[in-house]
């Protein structure tokens, strides 16, 4: 099934993307508002909780380039050490920033 | 616990997410221009960054934009990016359930990665305030519009974000509020199940199915963490 690309055709496709995110916005919480939330189901959330981000954080590390790992290496060590987000933040966009541009010269 | 939504909440998220909002605009401007480039209309552009706000999946959908738009490889795209905010969601359920049920639903519409990580470490914190959710939310969607708007208004600016090092912006800022959250070292074996778990979906698995498969992993894993004291509080 296709749409075309008349200003209609984008209208629409746009419309069903934003339809199809709100889903996935509100669903979790629409479905967990139907489960009764004892303690197994508390810590299966807990745990889930953190592993999405390792989820979506760990192939960048694995899959990226030196940059990449070389700025999350520099965000998790200040982290560790001073606890501060934007501290470590910064440390891995400068981190990234001077090696591409190093090995860009 | 409680949780309530009051302006003030709002106003003090939007001010905590600013500094990152700032990098937003410059991811909005590329996808600005790439949505040119691709043959949307400025209109067209601005619509979608402003009704789907889901940058990853906006950019994907470039890909299938041509003279046809596929629509099932569309949805099948836009769910499968996007499903994350599905466990996102489930997981600040405990903490949304005890607002009125249409703040509820109207906070999730601007739910995004970075808003979800501070506000999921507002939550573990014992904060009431939902604020961080949507003020974070709002001030990230205002970013993505205005980046936006700037990159269908001057056309090419920033093309090669890369360079500067803005893609790892993301990754980095994820990374601080996981290892910001609260220190639990009961959770080390769910993260680690999780991160293989995402790696040998991303080799094996249909492409976008990581995350999912990682944080549902993660989740099981989690089932087997012993019960603590402070869980039977939570969840007295």
């Amino acid at each position: 099934m296709n749409l075309p690309v008349t200003p209609a055709g984008a209208l629409a496709a746009i419309v069903i993307m934003a339809l199809v995110t709100y889903l996935t916005r509100a669903g979790g919480v629409l479905v967990m508002s139907r489960i009764p939330i004892g303690p197994k189901v508390e810590r299966f959330i807990n745990a889930m909780a953190g592993s999405v981000l390792v989820a979506v954080i760990t192939p960048m590390a694995v899959h990226g380039d030196s940059a990449a790992r070389l700025a999350l290496l520099a965000t998790l060590i200040v982290m560790l050490v001073i606890r501060k987000p934007l501290a470590a933040i910064a440390a891995g966009i400068i981190t990234a920033a001077l090696w591409r541009w190093w090995i860009s010269l | 616990m409680s949780a309530q939504l009051d302006l003030a909440g709002i106003v003090s998220g939007l001010k905590r997410m600013a500094p990152l909002s700032l990098f937003v605009i410059v991811f909005g401007l590329a996808f600005g221009v790439a949505a040119l480039q691709r043959g949307l209309s400025g209109l067209e552009t601005l619509l979608m960054s402003a009704l789907v706000f889901a940058g990853a999946s906006q950019f994907a959908a470039l890909e299938l934009w041509g003279p046809q738009i596929p629509l099932i490889a569309l949805i099948a795209t836009t769910f499968a990016i996007n499903a994350r905010h599905l466990l996102m969601g489930a997981a600040l359920y405990p903490w949304l359930r005890h607002l009125p049920t249409r703040q509820r639903y109207a906070s999730l519409t601007v739910l995004s990665d970075a808003n979800w990580a501070m506000a999921a470490a507002d939550y573990q914190r014992g904060e009431t305030n939902v604020g961080m959710l949507v003020g974070g939310g709002l001030a990230i969607w205002l970013a993505w519009m205005i980046g936006t708007l700037m990159g269908v208004v001057f056309g090419s600016g920033i093309t090669d974000p890369e360079r500067y090092g803005l893609d790892v912006i993301m990754g980095c800022f994820l990374l601080a509020m996981l290892v910001g959250g609260k220190r639990d070292l009961s959770m080390l074996v769910p993260w680690s199940v999780a991160a293989l778990s995402a790696l040998a979906a991303m080799a094996w698995l249909p492409e976008n199915s990581h995350v999912i498969v990682g944080a549902l992993a993660g989740g099981v894993a989690g089932l087997l963490v012993p019960d603590k004291p402070h869980e039977q509080e939570a969840s007295a």
